[in-house]
């Protein structure tokens, strides 16, 4: 039997208040490439923040206003917290323009989260296009810190460029590791990069994975979601044993406001992360 | 049978085939390597031969007037490169370098197109297979042309 | 909360209003402006639309005088009260950066206002009892909402007269006030030749409490059977009816029918189906700032579903023609509701029918979906 998603434990859902963002101070803002920035962030307050992998935050930016960012990463001891992001509009403009000792809103986490927990046992695909490894990356992390209890793990990564990949230090450390198989494909190369080039899902049909028996977790552009669900078919693998988190517009993050909703499905709150064989019938539709 | 003969029929490409046709196919290959970096066929280069691919990675690029080139796609190991042999001109359309050490089976065209003459349903057997392989490449470039992770990406605001 | 109903008489009401005044509610009720039926704040008995009645077709709304001094002879406005629930313009929080730069957040703190509803009517409950799913319900809380939901007072009354475009005894919603249905008090409406007086049932033990208070007397036989029979041929005179049955399983269905593009030709994508429907619920947030820099605001405001920005993401919209605009609003009034809430989203008020510019009918659209294409 396949696991289910995990919901929201909804640590916050006593709050008071859950549109009140929470101070948080930036610790450090690194740019991962030319338009992909970490945020490094520590609690005002102090105190643990759990999450799980998949979940996201809404951070807000003073004045500007708030997107929804996926925790790309935590810092177990310092407590800190890690939101890729990309620059794409004002909020997130904001935010790249934030310095070490600036303070942000922060609420959350909200949605559900990829079940790494529930899939020992099994061999594990993870399949990221552009800054989609940022929301897998806690799920990769996991599955990596708890290897002895996975079959093979494989990390399927696609980006436009070798420039655009991010976390091209912890990949190469991923590489490294025994028992998993990372490969990174790029739309465009020079001769010199040694990796491939080619759209990600071209991966699939070779990866070492045993199809009655594993697990894939799908992060990216839909277009690239909805080839890489074919190939894995392809391969065998049954609907249930996919999991993809999919982005809407959000403005409230705890299903009041309505605009992420995707069929029954709020994003936000149901999702981001879905079992893809409990999506299918919504995820095919057009302009829904 | 030649000692080519099992490699070949291990290889996906000509998975399936009976022996007697493997021993037709095999009478056309031959056993290349290639140092990392090797230019393996030059764009406008004569084109003889594809390669089924056994071990390593090749670049499929554009060779550019500066050096270097762009590189569109990256064949590994248990697949082929190579259809500009089936029809004129004859001519290799890109350059296609050694990323990787690369150990393959370097295929004859001329000896390819005539056993396909002779034996149309060897031939015609050949070309469904090819042409799996050119319609799934044409999808994958298709999907590349969109630059998913450029634009099409993501709700953040 | 089986209580004997009790007689209100008309020339009595005001004592009503006295009583909610004196317990410090501020009435809310249906009143006439710019010729229609509104819900404002009242201050007396003669606020309310004495002898007046509302004629209601697709895309028609029209008051006339009735030949009675009735309070309540029509039937529901261009607005719900889900305008006082879930306020079209709230302050979500405040936000503004100390002296060393840093930012600090205040929720509103305003106070919430203590509402009497005078005159809600029973589709008018179940929309608020929907929107109590929304947002009470579902994980999270709206601490705005059930503040002011709290707070509140509710004096349903039972509709003596069905509207034109009024469906709800299809949606199983009305036109009787249920004894389930969350409500204080309810008032039935009776004028016979010589009389003009309310039953009053109790629907709650502040109504129990209120109701103590009014010069009543109990209601006899006849008078309930007046009021009983009131309801019925109410009933009996829906402008539309509307088949709810396998609803959700028909538009899960046809996504993609015909009609939807039909549709698309009519609609005009102007919002006003979602602005006066009880149950929409969708907002959009605003931010702002001072002209200091160091003070900022967000705001939450009503949104439409029906508005091309609502499903923007970056690279464009997810919903660009009218077709899929439309088709969301609709599908999800009666369909994905059901999977999200647990219940129609539609409570057969028929506000979208008589408010839609050019005249879409949910029900008549509904039938040609069912009807093979």
């Amino acid at each position: 039997m396949m696991p289910e998603v995990h919901q929201n434990p909804l640590t916050n859902r006593e709050s008071e208040a859950p549109m009140l963002p929470e101070a948080w101070r930036v610790v450090a803002n690194d740019w991962e490439n030319h338009d992909t920035f970490t945020l490094q962030l520590e609690r005002d307050s102090g105190g643990p923040f759990a999450f799980l992998p998949g979940q996201f935050n809404m951070l807000y930016g003073f004045g500007r206003g708030e997107s929804a960012i996926s925790i790309s990463g935590a810092d177990e001891e310092s407590g800190t917290l890690y939101h890729t992001i990309r620059r794409v509009g004002t909020v997130t403009r904001a935010l790249s323009e934030l310095n070490p000792g600036d303070t942000v809103g922060l609420r959350g986490p909200f949605g559900s989260a990829w079940p790494v927990e529930r899939l020992f046992g099994r061999d594990l695909v993870f399949i990221a296009g552009g800054i989609g490894l940022a929301p897998l990356r806690p799920a990769i992390r996991y599955a990596l810190a708890h290897r002895e209890r996975y079959g093979n793990i494989v990390i399927l990564i696609g980006a436009r460029s070798p420039e655009d990949v991010v976390f091209p230090a912890e990949i190469d450390q991923w590489s490294g590791t025994e028992g998993v198989e990372t490969r990174v494909s790029v739309d465009r190369a020079t001769p010199d990069w040694k990796r491939n080039v080619g759209v990600v899902t071209n991966l699939i049909a070779k990866a070492d994975f045993d199809p009655s028996n594993s697990a894939a977790m799908i992060c990216g552009p839909e277009i690239m979601m909805r080839y890489a669900i074919l190939e894995l078919n392809k391969r065998g693998m049954d609907d249930a044993g996919i999991f993809l988190t999919m982005e809407r517009n959000m403005k409230c993050a705890v299903g009041f406001c309505g605009h992420c909703q995707l069929g029954p499905e709020f994003i936000c709150r149901d999702g981001p992360v879905f079992r893809y064989d409990h999506f299918k019938h919504w995820f095919s539709q057009r302009e829904l | 049978m030649s000692t080519l003969a099992p490699i070949i029929k291990q290889h996906s490409f000509f998975s399936g085939l009976d022996d007697e046709t493997i021993d037709v196919v095999t009478g056309c290959a031959k056993n290349v390597r290639f140092e990392e970096g090797t230019v393996m066929a030059r764009q406008g280069d004569p084109a003889n031969e594809f390669f089924l691919i056994r071990e390593g990675r090749i670049a499929v690029s554009f060779p550019a007037p500066q050096g270097g080139g762009l590189t569109i796609q990256t064949i590994d190991a248990d697949d082929i490169v190579g259809w500009s042999w089936l029809m004129p001109p004859y001519e290799w359309q890109f350059d296609i370098i050694a990323v990787q050490p690369v150990r393959a089976l370097a295929f004859d065209g001329k000896c390819m197109r005539a056993k396909c003459e002779q034996d149309t349903e060897l031939g015609y057997e050949l070309m469904k297979r090819l042409s799996r392989i050119m319609v799934s490449r044409l999808q994958a470039t298709r999907l590349q042309l969109l630059d998913l992770y450029g634009n099409n990406r993501p709700a953040q605001t | 909360m089986r209580e004997e109903p009790q007689i209100l008489q008309r020339a009595d009401f005001g004592a009503l209003f006295t009583a909610l005044q004196s317990r410090g509610f501020t009435v809310v009720g249906p009143t006439v402006v710019d010729q229609a039926i509104v819900y404002e704040e009242l201050d007396s008995v003669e606020d309310l639309p004495i002898g007046w009645t509302d004629e209601q077709d697709a895309g028609r709304y029209r008051l006339r005088r009735r030949d009675d001094e009735a309070l309540f002879g029509y039937v529901v406005g261009p607005q719900s009260w889900k305008q006082f629930f879930h306020p079209p313009h709230v302050k979500l929080f405040g936000a503004s950066r100390d002296r060393e730069g840093a930012l600090r957040f205040e929720s509103s703190n305003e106070e919430t206002p203590r509402f009497a509803f005078l005159g809600a009517r029973s589709c008018e409950l179940h929309g608020m009892a929907i929107q109590d799913r929304v947002f009470l319900g579902s994980g999270y809380v709206d601490s705005e909402y059930a503040g002011r939901r709290e707070n509140s007072f509710t004096i349903a009354v039972n509709c003596g007269q069905a509207g034109g475009t009024c469906f709800c005894t299809s949606m199983n919603t009305g036109p009787k006030v249920d004894a389930g249905i969350p409500h204080d008090l309810a008032l039935t409406e009776i004028l016979d030749e010589e009389r003009h007086y309310f039953v009053v049932t109790v629907g709650s033990e502040a109504g129990r409490e209120l109701l103590s208070e009014l010069p009543t007397v109990p209601a006899a036989g006849p008078e309930t059977r007046a009021a009983d029979e009131l309801v019925a041929k109410t009933a009996r005179e829906m402008g539309r009816t509307m088949n709810p049955k396998g609803v959700k399983e028909l538009l899960y269905q046809n996504l993609e029918h015909p009609r939807w593009e039909e549709l698309a030709d009519r609609c005009l994508t102007c919002a006003n189906c979602t602005m006066v429907c009880p149950t929409c619920f969708c907002t959009t947030v605003e931010d702002v700032t001072d002209l200091t820099g160091e003070n900022a605001e967000r705001w939450r405001r009503w949104d439409s579903c029906f508005t091309i920005d609502f499903s923007y993401l970056h690279g464009g919209s997810v919903r660009q023609s009218a077709k899929s605009r439309y088709r969301q609003w609709l599908t999800h009034k009666f369909a994905t509701w059901q999977d999200q809430f647990g219940s129609s989203g539609c409570v057969g008020c028929g506000r979208c029918i008589t408010w839609c510019p050019v005249g879409i009918d949910v029900t008549e659209e509904i039938a040609a979906i069912r009807e093979e294409p």
